[in-house]
């Protein structure tokens, strides 16, 4: 991933101790991470989580209640050229639906002093060449979006930033954006890209920043987070179930029934099971490590932070952490449903 | 949609960019916001209205009006083909400070704002550029409005009645009058504009300090009424394309003095909100 960092100026990103409150709701609260060149890094959490707005933050959008956001020690405000520093695409539809996409993107390389034979360029670099002329009104949502990618990458910037940009993309968009993430970052860019999906982050990010509520979760490699939010357990199958759950019972072990059968340990690693069927003498048949997929370490360290929740109708209060997991892991599924339609 | 998968980016990323690094100026962003004006419907369609309504409907009331001179004896006494060719600016002024309030609530009501504010990020600077930009078309289109209207009203008025020339005294001064005080009011809506940045509002406030309040006024005590439209911003900018002041009326260039001052201190007020807002 950094083969290619020797000739290009090292770029980052650093948000420190940022907060943001708008009125009394408290939006972004101390907020401490770095996006470093040449990895994809994806900015996770539930919706409401404060992605957008440290985005905005970033770009000097939104200004901060308290805390700092440079680019490489440089607040964005004091940028000379700022498109060719930072691209940002954070919200595809913000268009004048009257104006063309070539009007649009000239206005945006005029006001950089970025030549307008550029204009042209990043359009065929995203597929639009043949809607340029045409009024941005009549675009779908993926069009939209990749003329947003156009206009991050008018500057060709060292960084940049893309909110949510698999929204209303079509699979053959949403393959794109993959490889075009990937391709930015192996060209030694810094790349952060925010999404509620954490599917999706498994399939581009390198690193992740997770947060909730404002607040850092995780600041850590794709592997690190799902070793961090797995609960570890092994399905074990053996020749007689009933006593091997006894033995690992008195071992100090939880055992419970799998779903199709076998018995489900929690605790300790494959070895110290294995040792103890071997006391017991029982034959084994399978013993398998059960690893969370990212979708479910990602419940797992959001779980305290999800605003929205959905919960059973009525009367459900003895379950109600089962159905706060439960309504949550649904949420998320519908919408990666959503972004593969 | 037919689009290729492109999936090569930028070859030129060697040193961050391509081209040259040069600080983006005052002029690059005064380039943009042309660009940003020209390249809408809008902006043709409410310059176009300006145009029409100023100078149709202001030669059509000076045709009639003329029509109306020799038969009612009272014009005779009161009679001023200047003011006369420029009635209908009353209306025309509404259309262009309907562009003037929509060249900034068009991008709050787009979200296109945070993409010109990070584009931008000096504040105080994109809003310079922007009313530049547009006061400097306002202008164009005022003094070409104003021009026209007088030059098509006095030529309505034809022979029926005495008309007026460029050369008789103060009529020059009055005809250049009219496209500054139509540029005026359009600065004015930007103002406005970028302080409620809402479409709807702007213009609302805009119809509001044009016609309501100052029809309100009237219903004061006159010795109220008569100071309050003496100095009311609209109404003593519109001094300096009258010929003669009346009662109660500042001198044209005083009058244009406190129309200016007035919009400078509102548009001072919403630069000074724009820095001070999350966008």
């Amino acid at each position: 991933m950094r083969s290619s960092t020797t000739n290009i100026e090292v770029t980052m990103i650093e948000i420190s101790h940022l907060t943001k409150r708008y009125g009394t709701t408290v939006a972004v609260d101390d907020l401490s991470f770095r996006v470093e060149p040449g990895r994809v890094t994806g900015f996770l959490g539930p919706n409401g989580a404060g992605k957008t707005t440290t985005m905005r933050a970033v770009l000097g959008l939104d200004l901060p209640t308290s805390g700092t956001v440079t680019i490489d020690g440089r607040r964005y405000r004091d940028l000379p050229v700022p498109l060719r520093e930072v691209g940002a695409l954070l919200d595809a539809k913000a268009l004048h639906g009257g104006r063309s996409a070539t009007k649009h993107l000239q206005a945006l390389a005029l006001s950089n002093g970025i030549p307008l034979s550029r204009v042209g360029e990043v359009l065929q670099m995203v597929g639009l060449q043949g809607v340029a002329r045409r009024r941005t009104s009549g675009f779908s949502l993926g069009m939209s979006q990749r003329l947003g990618v156009a206009a991050a990458l008018l500057g060709d910037p060292a960084i940049v930033m893309f909110d949510e940009p698999v929204n209303g993309l079509d699979p053959e968009g949403i393959l794109w954006i993959r490889q075009l993430m990937r391709d930015l970052a192996s060209e030694g860019r810094t790349v952060l890209v925010s999404s509620h999906l954490m599917s999706e982050m498994a399939l581009t990010a390198d690193y992740l920043v997770v947060i909730g509520r404002g607040r850092l979760i995780a600041d850590t490699s794709i592997s690190d987070f799902i070793e961090s939010g797995s609960v570890s357990q092994t399905l074990v199958k053996s020749r007689d179930d009933a006593l091997l759950a006894s033995r690992l019972t008195q071992a100090g072990l939880s055992v419970r029934p799998g779903d199709a059968g076998g018995i489900v340990c929690s605790g300790p690693g494959i070895e110290r099971i294995g040792d103890i069927a071997l006391e017991a003498r029982v034959a084994l048949d399978e013993l398998t490590p059960i690893r969370a997929s990212l979708e479910e370490a990602f419940m797992e360290l959001t779980r305290d932070s999800v605003d929205y929740i959905a919960t059973t109708p009525s009367g459900a209060h003895s379950s109600q952490s089962a159905a706060t997991s439960e309504g949550s892991l649904g949420q998320l599924n519908n919408l990666s449903e959503e972004a593969y339609r | 949609m037919t689009t290729a998968i492109a999936t090569s980016t930028s070859p030129t990323h060697k040193d961050g960019a391509s081209g040259s690094r040069r600080p983006a100026s005052f002029a690059d962003v005064a380039r943009s916001e042309w660009v940003k004006l020209t390249s809408v419907r809008s902006t043709w369609i409410t310059l176009a209205v300006t145009v029409l309504l100023g100078v149709g409907v202001g030669t059509l009331i000076s045709g009639l009006a003329a029509s109306r001179y020799s038969t009612d004896h009272h014009l005779h006494l009161t009679w001023d083909p200047t003011s006369v060719s420029f009635r209908a600016l009353v209306i025309a002024q509404l259309a262009i400070a309907v562009l003037g309030t929509l060249v900034i609530t068009s991008e709050y009501g787009t979200g296109l704002i945070r993409i010109s504010l990070a584009a931008v990020p000096s504040r105080r600077r994109f809003l310079a550029a922007k009313a530049t930009v547009f006061t400097a078309v306002a202008l164009v289109v005022g003094e070409v409005t104003a021009f026209a209207a007088f030059l098509l009203g006095q030529a309505a008025i034809g022979t029926s009645a005495p008309h007026a020339t460029l050369g008789q005294p103060g009529v020059l001064r009055a005809v250049i009058g009219a496209g500054l005080y139509l540029a005026a009011i359009g600065l004015l809506a930007v103002g406005i504009g970028t302080l409620l940045r809402n479409t709807a509002a702007g213009i609302s406030a805009m119809v509001a300090l044009l016609f309501v309040l100052p029809g309100l006024v009237q219903a004061l005590p006159s010795s109220w009424a008569n100071a309050i439209t003496e100095w009311w911003p609209t109404q003593a900018g519109s001094q300096v394309y009258a010929l003669h002041g009346g009662a109660h009326t500042l001198s044209a260039w005083a009058g244009f003095a406190v129309l200016i001052a007035f919009s400078a201190v509102v548009f001072g007020f919403a630069q000074w909100m724009l820095v001070r807002r999350d966008a």
